[in-house]
Formats: structure tokens, C-alpha cells, sequence
């Protein structure tokens, strides 16, 4: 009988478990959660043959050591990084096959922020409401890795057609120069003309005190047209909310439900998966679009 | 009734009331279960509704912008009973607040008809409304570092119990046994909006 199972030798920085979130329960108060860069946690699931809803690690700058108890195939992807098994360097970006009790080391990232780990019949941690997606605002899902601690893998197999194996794919570099396009409201009219262009046309930084549940960022002051507070209201993802300090904050995956500082604007989704990988110091500018 | 879009596919949908979000919040659930409203996510708050995840939201900006308010839900028939403890240690702060005892707030809170107006701040964490404006009361100057589970709690015009330890700047007033959120259960939150809730003193025995 094979253990399916990893042991985790480093559990890096900040390692958590993260597949599509949990949508659908906002208004209980339960963010979405869900891996940052989705399409990048949708590759490496593809690269190993997973279905791309299937849970996989995401780490943060260092990245990770795992030690699997039986042979599997991996995938490492998201933030480039060396990758070696039994301190043989492996494929980035492809699937490596990791025999029973090798280490794989996810090195620290070379460029970008959030490297993602993809097993074979991905991590089997306990679902939360139909995720396994470790929720840092609220606590759902399961703890950070630790060093030490051992997580359940999936069965491998059942791969539907439509999620066939690929062998390397591309991937899209870190941005150098964050851009963010956005579409302005619902709370535009809370800040003064003179803020709405200093918003979409000066030079933001990506500050050092993001993390999962928003981009912090460091550059000119919002000026607000009204004082006052807003009544809590429903958040959306990638929701700029603009906190009394005037410096915008990017909402992302585990963002609150509701909140009460003004929304100035809504960055597309499509940009998220770049917002999730710029590294603190990041240019950043955030450029009005309209709506489709 | 104002539709304001958020991004892509998106729209709060702004009103002047709790009451009248609360008719609004009952209204887009009814459309969405006869199945002529298409979205991920209903998120009432305090005087809007968040559609986020619309199939159509260029449409429904249209459509809301225009249509009359819903006539209010009848009232819920169920009343969720929060057994509480008043012996909050910001009961006397709150008192002095109100202008009254103690045990007057006791009293007075019990005695409320409450409803869940919306969820937010932590999964199954529920904002009450139901005392009038008048007991309105600020949050603490500092919040706590650590609130323990079960705590009922004030702010603002309204009343709360934490769902587990957390910091929080809420003027404590009581604690309940109550599991207000438990994932293995269908709905994990006991407090969903819309939902009524008394809260019923108990000794400190636990003994109604």
C-alpha cells in the first residue's frame, strides 16, 4: 500500500493550500479565497495531468521542500524559480517526476512573488465549503504550512479528456511595470477631480505590506471630495479601496465581503494574476479603461 | 433605487434604508430562485446590494434603475433564540451611554426584535438591527487585541456576537454558548440575513 501523502521538509515563508475558492458565500461573510494567480495554478495542474480546480500549494518568495512518500509527478510554476530533486536540478515549467522520499526544493523565486506546486492527484486537505483554499482573513481552510507537517495527496488518474497532459507551456514573466486598467466608481464621486487624475495618471510603488488580501500601495495621497463614512457596502475582487491614508489598496483573493471605505475604481480581472506576482518596489500605474 | 456599476460584471444597487435594502436584498433572492436572475453573488449590506458575477449587467443597471422599490417581505416566521449572558465587561460603559442600568440594558436588549440586516467582518459574523436610534453607541477609542467567541457586542446601531476569538473594537455587553458558525453544518452561518433573532437572558448557570 503506497502512502499518499507529502511530508513538508521547508515550508518556506508562507505556503498555503489553494484551488478556485470558495464563491458563492459572500454573503455570509465568507471571502472568496482561491490561488492569486489562477491561470498559473491552472498550468501547473494541467502539466501533471490534474483537473485545474484541483488544490495545489502556493508560495511566497522562498518557496518550499517537500518530501512525497510515494513517486509522484510535479509541476512548478507562477514566480520562476530553480527547482531540484535530491539537489539534481529539475525542469521548471514541466512535469518532474519525484520518487518516493526525494526532496523537492521550489527554490526562492528569481523573478515575481507566488510560486505554485502542482502533485498528481493534488492536495487532499479536508474542503471547506467546497475548498480546500487556505482563507488568511477569515481563518477558513487549512492553516499555513509548517515545517513538519503532512498533507494528504489525491488519487492520480481520472483526467478527463479536456484537461489532457501537456509537457511545458509558456508562462508570462513578472511584470517589470505593474499596470493596472481599471474602471472608475462606484464611489469615484467620494474623491475630488484633482484625485481622480492623480489616481489614473501618477506613479504608484507596490509596497512591501501587501499580501493575500490586497496590494497596498505607496505614492500620492486620494484626496476625498466628502468627509465622513461610508456604510458598509459589498466588496467585489479587485475592488481599489482608498482607507483614510489615501493610498489605494488592491483587493484580492481573500478580501472582505463588505467594507466601508470608498471604492474609487475596479481593476479587470485579467490583470489580477500580474497584481498577485509584483514584487514589493513594483512600478505601478493604474490606467482608466471603459467598460466593455 | 440607484444601480451603480462595479467593473465588469457587477452593479450595487443603492437604496435609502436598511428597511428598504432589506426588501430589495428579499426581491433580487426571489427573482434569482424563479430563475430570472442569473448571479454569483447577493450581498446585502446596510443601505445597498451587492449583484456581483450578473450574466447581464448592462441590462439589470437598466432595468433597476427604473423599477419600484419591492413592497417590504412579511416578517420571517422563525426567530433564532441566542441564549446570553449579560456580563460583558463594557456592560457599565454602555449603560452610561444609554442613561440607564445595567440591568436595564439587559432588559432592554432582550426585549428586541432583531434581524440579521447583513454578514461581513468574519464568516457568520451578522450585523442586527432592531434597537432604535437612540442606543446608538460608538466603538471602542482601542480596540481589543482578542474578543472571545460568543461575545454579544455593540457598535453603531448594531448589535453582533463574534463567531470565534478576534480582535475588535465592539463595546462588549454579553456572551452566548450559541455556535453561530459550524462548516459542517447547512447553512454554516446561524445568522443569515434576513433571519430574526432574540436574544434570551440566561443565569450564569446556563438555566433559562
Amino acid at each position: 500500500m503506497t502512502d499518499r501523502a507529502l511530508f513538508v521538509v521547508r515550508a518556506g515563508a508562507l505556503t498555503t493550500v489553494q484551488d478556485r475558492g470558495r464563491p458563492g458565500h459572500a454573503h455570509l461573510g465568507v471571502p472568496r479565497s482561491g490561488a492569486l494567480d489562477a491561470p498559473a495554478a491552472a498550468l501547473v495542474n494541467r502539466l501533471v495531468g490534474n483537473a485545474p480546480e484541483v488544490a495545489v500549494l502556493e508560495t511566497t518568495l522562498d518557496g518550499c521542500a517537500l518530501r512525497p512518500r510515494c513517486d509522484v509527478t510535479v509541476a512548478v510554476g507562477g514566480a520562476p524559480c530553480a527547482v531540484t530533486v535530491d539537489g539534481r536540478p529539475a525542469a521548471w515549467g514541466a512535469p518532474v517526476r519525484v520518487p518516493a522520499g526525494a526532496v523537492l526544493d521550489v527554490g526562492a523565486a528569481v523573478s515575481g512573488l507566488r510560486g505554485y506546486v502542482a502533485v498528481t492527484g493534488g492536495i487532499a486537505v479536508e474542503p471547506v465549503l467546497g475548498s480546500r483554499s487556505t482563507d488568511l482573513l477569515s481563518g477558513l481552510g487549512p492553516a499555513p504550512l509548517a515545517d513538519g507537517a503532512v498533507l494528504p495527496l489525491g488519487s492520480a488518474g481520472h483526467v478527463p479528456a479536456a484537461h489532457a497532459r501537456v509537457d511545458v507551456a509558456p508562462q508570462p514573466a513578472p511584470p517589470a511595470e505593474l499596470v493596472l486598467r481599471v474602471t472608475l466608481g462606484p464611489r469615484d464621486d467620494w474623491f475630488t477631480p484633482r484625485a481622480l487624475r492623480t489616481f489614473t495618471s501618477r506613479a504608484y510603488r507596490v509596497s512591501p505590506a501587501g499580501n493575500r488580501i490586497g496590494l497596498r500601495t505607496e505614492g500620492p495621497a486620494l484626496e476625498r471630495a466628502r468627509p465622513g463614512e461610508l456604510p458598509s457596502e459589498g466588496m467585489v475582487l479587485g475592488a481599489v479601496q482608498v482607507p483614510p491614508d489615501g493610498r489605494p489598496v488592491v483587493f484580492l483573493a481573500d478580501h472582505p465581503t463588505t467594507g466601508g471605505y470608498p471604492v474609487i475604481a475596479v481593476v479587470r480581472p485579467s490583470d489580477l494574476p500580474a497584481a498577485a506576482q509584483a514584487v514589493p518596489g513594483t512600478p505601478l500605474r493604474f490606467v482608466a479603461v471603459r467598460r466593455h | 433605487m440607484r444601480a451603480l456599476p462595479v467593473g465588469e460584471d457587477a452593479l450595487l444597487v443603492e437604496v435609502d434604508s436598511g428597511e428598504e435594502a432589506h426588501a430589495l436584498h428579499a426581491e433580487l433572492l426571489r427573482r434569482r430562485a424563479e430563475g430570472s436572475l442569473t448571479v454569483r453573488e447577493i450581498v446585502p449590506a446596510a443601505r445597498t446590494v451587492l449583484l456581483d458575477g450578473l450574466a447581464d449587467p448592462v441590462r439589470w443597471a437598466r432595468e433597476l434603475a427604473t423599477a419600484a422599490l419591492p413592497p417590504a417581505p412579511p416578517l420571517a416566521r422563525d426567530v433564532i433564540d441566542l441564549p446570553v449572558r449579560y456580563d460583558g465587561p463594557d456592560l457599565a460603559d454602555v449603560a452610561a451611554h444609554w442613561g440607564v442600568s445595567a440591568r436595564e440594558v439587559a432588559r432592554i436588549h432582550a426585549a428586541t426584535d432583531f434581524r440579521v440586516a447583513f454578514c461581513g467582518f468574519a464568516p457568520g459574523f451578522g450585523y442586527l438591527t432592531g434597537l432604535p436610534s437612540r442606543y446608538d453607541v460608538p466603538r471602542r477609542a482601542t480596540p481589543r487585541t482578542a474578543v472571545p467567541a460568543g461575545s454579544v457586542a455593540l457598535a453603531g446601531p448594531y448589535t453582533g456576537v463574534y463567531p470565534r476569538a478576534s480582535p475588535g473594537g465592539w463595546q462588549l455587553i454579553g456572551t452566548t454558548d450559541a455556535v453561530l458558525w459550524d462548516h459542517a453544518r447547512v447553512p454554516a452561518a446561524l445568522l443569515t440575513p434576513g433571519t430574526r433573532v432574540r436574544f434570551v437572558p440566561v443565569d450564569a448557570e446556563g438555566a433559562a
